[in-house]
């Protein structure tokens, strides 16, 4: 059976991208980060999974205001990175896992969350930023991808416990798949930042830490955060949150942190991440 | 009143159903920078190319002008103005720099952020603003 191994959790931030596709990672401003990140990129190093599922969001990308569905599954046999506005980054292709997807499609839906289904999804920063994050500037990503794209920024949003019970329901349809191979979940986006408006640029290294806190300590007091607590206290683009909440709740209840960081400033991002096994 | 539990943190644009409406023409005009050819169009003539989205005149001389933040009251949302950042090939700091209050130079802006970004504290309602 396929067994669930690790989380984690990390902002995606197209900085980050950025400076590591024209080689600015041992510049001044980006070295804390890339510092911070070696720990993290050792644990994955030594942690490869089969599949990882990834809960992102797209960014006015393959979605806009024509059609933006609340959860949707990337069930295609391998995804290109998208043309965001300046040329697709120049990253692999990734691998997608259809029967991984499919099995989860089918098992999810039968517990009433309604997935769209894409076979062709183009991704962005969203997604592709967290893999290199993760793995770094392979010639072939080690891993396949399954995509979960959550509507994060055009409301009305899942609440915040909608995305934690979806993701116990891609846990147990993980659990459930009759086939010997190990998987793991990303949640990405986050954590506070504000990109728009005269409020630009605020963050709360406090609310962050709480959350990140509640992860191991109280996972079920992040499915209590209002869409409005989190604009307040995260900024408008902090609401990103909710989809660690997909990550947390395909866990097991009792989880190890294995690594934590956190860093300001990324753009105008606190950036964090943090990886949780399952025990 | 067509009001949400949000409305009160200020300096903040959300994209919801009331701005959806109002923002429609220019985030789809936005949205169509993520294809090469339409940025080639752009480029070649901007006025011609936004005449061709039903925008309101507002909204295409802000679009002309660059005023991101008069962008964002006239509907359009941040992660689609982005596009227009990217294809005139600026840090996304400029445009935070410009809808700041008081507006900052990319400088100012990263030099803020370095420090630890905008604090919350005073900065959670437009209450707070009023009295700060």
């Amino acid at each position: 059976m396929a067994d669930l191994i690790a989380g984690m959790g990390t902002s995606h931030v197209p900085g980050v991208g950025a400076a590591m596709d024209n080689g600015k990672t041992d510049e001044a401003y980006w070295k804390p980060l890339f510092d911070g990140l070696k720990p993290l990129r050792a644990w994955h190093a030594s942690n490869v999974p089969d599949v990882n599922i990834i809960v992102f969001n797209d960014h006015a990308t393959s979605y806009s205001l024509d059609g933006y569905s609340t959860f949707t599954i990337g069930v295609g046999d391998h995804f290109k990175p998208a043309d965001e506005g300046w040329g697709p980054r120049k990253v692999p292709n990734m691998k997608g896992h259809p029967e991984l997807a499919w099995h989860i499609v089918e098992e999810v839906m039968a517990e009433d969350f309604d997935l769209a289904v894409a076979a062709s999804l183009d991704l962005d920063h969203g997604f592709t930023v967290p893999l290199s994050i993760a793995y770094d500037q392979p010639d072939v990503w080690p891993t396949s991808v399954i995509p979960v794209c959550v509507n994060v920024i055009q409301h009305p949003l899942p609440t915040a416990l909608r995305c934690f019970r979806l993701g116990q329901a891609i846990g147990r349809a993980v659990a459930s798949f009759p086939q010997d191979m190990s998987v793991a979940i990303w949640g990405t986006g986050g954590l506070s930042h504000q990109l728009g408006g005269e409020r630009v640029g605020v963050v709360n290294p406090e609310f962050d830490q709480m959350f990140m806190d509640n992860l191991t300590q109280d996972p079920m007091a992040n499915t209590k955060l209002s869409h409005a607590e989190f604009i307040r206290e995260a900024g408008c683009e902090g609401v990103e949150m909710i989809m660690w909440n997909v990550m947390r709740g395909a866990l097991n209840t009792e989880v190890k942190e294995i690594y934590r960081f956190y860093h300001i400033p990324v753009s105008a991002t606190a950036y964090g991440a943090i990886i949780l096994e399952n025990k | 009143m067509d009001t949400r539990d949000y409305d009160d943190v200020p300096g903040t644009y959300v994209l919801d159903s009331r701005t959806y409406r109002k923002g429609y023409h220019v985030n789809m005009f936005l949205m169509s920078l993520n294809r090469a050819e339409c940025r080639d169009t752009f480029a070649e003539n901007e006025r011609a190319y936004l005449d061709t989205f039903p925008m309101t005149d507002d909204q295409k001389e802000a679009v002309l002008d660059r005023r991101y933040l008069d962008l964002l009251k006239l509907g359009g949302n941040v992660y689609y103005a982005f596009k227009l950042v990217s294809y005139d090939k600026q840090p996304p700091q400029v445009m935070y720099g410009q809808m700041a209050q008081p507006s900052m130079s990319f400088e100012e802006f990263q030099e803020m952020m370095g420090k630890g970004g905008r604090s919350i504290d005073g900065n959670r309602t437009i209450a707070e603003w009023n009295n700060g």
